[in-house]
């Protein structure tokens, strides 16, 4: 290493930017330093571990708060509990309305008392609905998908969950899309209230689920409003910055134009902004739909029934087959409703024709289509009630096959998957958790306060020197190298996975065309569904969260390599062939070069799903900062979840403003700034 | 056109973007140059401009890109808030109105056409046309039924319930024209309406914007980066430099008096026949009404146009003026010389 180095540190020295491509000599000084402190600096004990007695008491700081905010916060005519209470009867009112109609139909009278007043839709009613969805939105081959979506969800005996988990997405999804929107707008209107906003944002999005499902419980009780809630918070944030972004980028020309013709403020927003933005709003709608769907298990830890609850249910009994049933029928049900909105997007923005002449019949056919079906079911299901309840008879149960194939795949190949996994965990996992470990916690933020000065300037070095100050002054620095340690090496290895996989797909347009399908459809699964699997080969362990976390995070490493060799402006390449390049020159010398900071967004896009996907490994006990959440959560302690949490937030934080920081400078060095 | 009133005046305005802009230019007045906003981190959009657009002309705002010509014409409508000037719509300050006052002259006085047509993508061409009386809140069946008049005016009938992307770039534009139309405005601002078109149909659309002012006569400001459609269209044609207007002028002035090399450059390729009219040209009557002259040409046709009309026989021409009456003399020599310096 030492003859190149030297090399590149002489051209660094020549060349009149500072910073240049290698690492130049700053750099070089700072890695030494910190490798000499690392291996001499022992005497300095307080620098390796953080002294307990100069800890920051933020556990209980928060634990207080909350105490208090339950307690004996008050408004005056109110208490804070009452307010919290308030909003949650306020959910509860519309999700109730909506379950009724899907599962439990409407009731007068209390528990086994109950004398049912009107029956829920039945089956074939649903179906009917969302078929007919399909076929306005996209046409007879969306029809097709849907339907054998929600039939296969009547066929394996999935009915009931899927729609007390479909009713509280019908509720979460338009609350979170609608308050995405007046955030965003909020945002695109008060400079001021975004710079407020964006930091908020980035903690929801950062902080794992779990720990904020604590506070949430206290404060909104049990139950499916409390697990909407958590939803909300999950979902509502990317939609807030995509609305803020879409309403930024419309062209200057519509405000022109709404000025001129002398809009109101009011009119600005709702008549020109919002619809001109559309096209780009409804991909947030997608997103607060497809995040809903990701929080349905989690949810159902604080009380949201359903599909998650029976996944939930079946990993805590290691029950694989019927777990896996109910994981899958969570995907279907995601795949059906993704689909459906997206078709809906389009068509948004497609041209609609109708015809003022047309009578009230002709215009609305799938209205009245619907209403048909539908006043048709609820008298047949009263004479019938194969009609109303798909029979018990006709379901199919495949869960025995799936536990069998993971006990014939266990009993053949024990020893080989045995081997595999041992080998891995002794030679890289575990020594790699020995070396993070034992770095000195003030050398490590030094030096990355170092790379966000060279990477950012002085704000970055401080804001990154600041947070991972924190991490350690909470006692939370051992957990987080547990955490970097296992999130490090899955990066590396979905990287390593996923870019070549990019590579090739960007530069054949058929593979591109299944790694897609199969990549979107990772996408859509539950993040837990990725566990079951691995657990029954593997069993708990590093070794299984590491797995998970790759077959997680290898996505966007995929997708933005894929988006990255796309953007490349054709004239360069074509510039390239004319030169005589050959294909693999044109690769590394054009396509890559100019994608690199793309690909480096991936790299970014795919530590934020390593560490949400982390957090969920703690389940099957890994020993980080997740399962410090975990178990803050099992213990319902407000502060111990909430620092634990805001530790994992940090690194994300600092990844993402490192990363981001880097992409900037390597768009402003390729002249694509 | 008669001399006729001022529609709209401009006087000293600037519009410089940076902090302390205000309090630089009380400091710096009329004095401040390029060099000394540059220096305090400034930049001057448009500088000390003054003009006058007189009731029913055609006033064509030429410039490169970044010469300020946008931005001029944004502080005309106050989309851009001047730093200092006053602007005179019909004698009324547009800069002391209120927020409230502003909005009712642009629902009523002004209407724009945009370079990227600016059409809402989810409406109908009927939709959009009728959408700037839509937030005025008018009925729908006045609107619409006033919508229709202005679809067919620019010609697009057949294609109401059409949406913007199933249209071309000129039909996109002719809404663009309608909808800008539709609140009847007296004052009309074009802002590179046929930039974005392609050569032929930028051609034609010059030809229909021409057809429609002979119509409607509106007081219009056309703004423009191309020299010949200026001539083309203009009345009268102001150049801007560097945020100044450095030449204002009838198409001709410019052309036979360029006010320095900067005009100059963009008028060399221009064929001297097609801008000057045979009023420039002509002699006087010398005394006798030279009734023995029978062809006769108007004194505002263009060379150009007035040649074919020296067929075989004819030598000279009567130029006569609006009202008929003999004004000059027209010689073939005269216009031959002309033609042949191209």
């Amino acid at each position: 290493m030492s003859a190149p180095t030297l090399d590149t540190g002489r051209r660094a020295a020549v060349s009149p930017a500072p910073g240049g491509r290698r690492l130049s000599l700053p750099w070089i000084a700072a890695l030494v330093l910190f490798v000499g402190f690392w291996l001499f600096g022992g005497a300095a004990k307080w620098a390796f571990d953080y002294p307990k007695a100069w800890q920051i008491p933020a556990q209980r700081w928060i634990g207080g708060a909350m105490k208090w905010l339950v307690d004996s916060a008050s408004f005056g005519l109110f208490t804070f509990t009452d307010l919290t209470r308030f909003v949650a009867s306020v959910i509860e009112v519309p999700y109730r309305l909506v379950l009724s109609l899907l599962s439990t139909g409407f009731l007068s009278g209390q528990g086994s008392n109950a004398v049912e007043l009107f029956p829920p839709l039945s089956w074939i009613a649903v179906i009917a609905l969302v078929t007919l969805m399909g076929l306005h939105a996209g046409g007879r081959r969306l029809a097709l998908l849907v339907f054998l979506c929600f039939a296969f969800l009547a066929v394996f005996g999935q009915w009931n969950s899927a729609m007390v988990t479909l009713a509280s997405i019908l509720i979460a999804a338009p609350l979170g899309i609608i308050g995405g929107l007046l955030l965003g707008i909020a945002a695109y209107r008060w400079p001021r209230f975004e710079k407020a906003l964006t930091p908020v944002l980035d903690l929801m999005q950062t902080i794992p689920v779990f720990a904020y499902l604590v506070p949430i419980l206290i404060l909104f009780g049990f139950g499916p409003t409390a697990a909407i809630v958590a939803t909300l918070i999950y979902a509502m944030p990317p939609m807030t910055r995509v609305t803020a972004l879409a309403l930024r980028l419309v062209p200057d020309e519509y405000r022109d134009l709404g000025r001129m013709i002398g809009c109101t403020r009011r009119q600005m927003t709702w008549r020109v902004l919002v619809p001109s933005a559309r096209d780009s709003l409804m991909v947030g709608v997608n997103q607060v739909i497809m995040l809903s769907l990701n929080m349905v298990i989690i949810a159902s830890m604080i009380g949201a029934g359903g599909l998650g609850f029976d996944v939930l249910a079946a990993l805590r009994r290691l029950d694989i087959g019927a777990g896996l049933e109910s994981g899958v029928a969570i995907v279907v049900l995601a795949v059906a409703l993704d689909r459906l909105s997206q078709a809906y997007a389009v068509k948004a923005g497609a041209p609609h024709k109708a015809r003022a002449s047309d009578t009230f019949l002709a215009r609305h056919p799938y209205t009245l289509a619907a209403a048909a079906v539908v006043a048709l079911t609820v008298l047949a299901g009263l004479a019938l009630p194969a009609v109303q309840r798909y029979p018990e008879a006709l379901q199919v149960s495949v869960g025995g096959i799936f536990s069998e194939i993971i006990r014939w795949i266990n009993v053949n190949f024990f020893d080989a998957l045995e081997a595999f996994k041992n080998a891995i965990l002794l030679n890289v996992l575990v020594p790699l958790k020995r070396l993070l470990g034992g770095l000195p916690w003030l050398g490590v933020a030094a030096l990355l306060a170092f790379a966000g000065w060279r990477l950012g300037g002085l704000r970055l070095a401080a804001l990154v020197g600041a947070l991972s100050f924190l991490i350690a002054a909470t006692g939370q620095w051992e957990k987080a190298t547990i955490t970097v340690y296992l999130c490090g090496i899955s990066v590396l290895i979905a990287s390593l996975i996923g870019i070549p996989i990019g590579i090739l797909s960007a530069e054949r347009e058929r593979l591109w065309r299944w790694v897609r399908v199969i990549i979107d459809t990772l996408q859509t699964l539950p993040s837990f569904v990725y566990l079951m699997p691995v657990v029954m080969l593997f069993r708990v362990g590093d070794f299984t969260a590491l797995i998970a976390i790759v077959a997680y995070s290898v996505v966007p490493a995929i997708r933005y390599t894929v988006l990255g060799l796309e953007k490349v402006d054709p004239r360069l390449i074509e510039a390239g062939r004319a030169m005589g390049c050959t294909r693999m020159q044109i690769l590394t010398r054009i396509k890559l070069k100019l994608a690199l900071p793309e690909i480096l967004l991936g790299l970014n896009q795919t530590i934020m799903f390593a560490l949400s996907m982390l957090v969920i490994t703690a389940l099957v006990g890994t020993r980080d900062l997740g399962q410090e959440v975990y178990i803050a959560l099992t213990k319902a302690d407000t502060g111990r979840g909430l620092v634990a949490g805001l530790a994992v937030a940090f690194i994300a934080i600092i990844a993402d403003r490192l990363i981001s920081a880097g992409a900037a400078r390597a768009r402003v060095r390729l002249g694509l700034a | 056109m008669a001399v006729s009133t001022s529609k709209l005046v401009c006087r000293n305005v600037w519009k410089i973007f940076g902090t302390g802009a205000r309090e630089f230019l009380d400091d710096a007045g009329t004095q401040a140059d390029i060099g000394a906003l540059r220096r305090n981190g400034l930049v001057g959009a448009v500088r000390n401009v003054n003009l006058e657009v007189r009731e029913g002309e055609i006033f064509v705002i030429m410039g490169l890109s970044g010469s300020g010509k946008s931005t001029l014409v944004r502080c005309l409508s106050r989309l851009v808030e001047p730093t200092a000037g006053e602007i005179l719509f019909n004698g009324e300050n547009l800069l002391a109105a209120s927020e409230a006052r502003m909005i009712e002259i642009r629902r009523h006085q002004m209407g724009m056409v945009f370079q990227h047509f600016a059409l809402m993508p989810h409406m109908t061409v009927l939709a959009n046309v009728a959408f700037p009386l839509d937030v005025q809140g008018m009925g729908r069946e006045a609107r619409e039924a006033r919508a229709r008049r202005m679809i067919e005016l620019v010609g697009l009938s057949d294609k109401e319930g059409f949406f913007p992307r199933e249209l071309s770039g000129g039909q996109q534009q002719r809404v663009g024209i309608a909808r800008s139309l539709a609140v009847e405005p007296e004052l009309w601002f074009l802002d590179e309406p046929f930039s974005a078109l392609d050569p032929l149909i930028r051609r034609e659309m010059q030809d229909e914007f021409m057809r429609l002012q002979s119509v409607l006569k509106k007081t219009i400001v056309f703004i423009t980066h191309d020299f010949d459609e200026a001539i083309r269209l203009a009345d009268r044609i102001a150049i801007m430099k560097d945020g100044a207007i450095v030449q204002a002028g009838t198409p001709e002035d410019i052309v036979l008096n360029p006010a320095d090399s900067y005009v100059a450059e963009f008028t060399r390729n221009v064929a001297r026949s097609k801008v000057v009219r045979t009023a420039s040209l002509m002699r006087s009557l010398d005394g006798g009404a030279q009734q023995d002259i029978t062809a006769t040409v108007s004194a505002r046709a263009t060379i150009a146009e007035a040649a074919p009309l020296f067929s075989g026989t004819v030598d000279r021409m009567r130029v006569i003026d609006r009202d008929g009456s003999a004004v000059g003399i027209l010689d073939r020599a005269a216009v031959v010389e002309l033609m042949m310096q191209g």
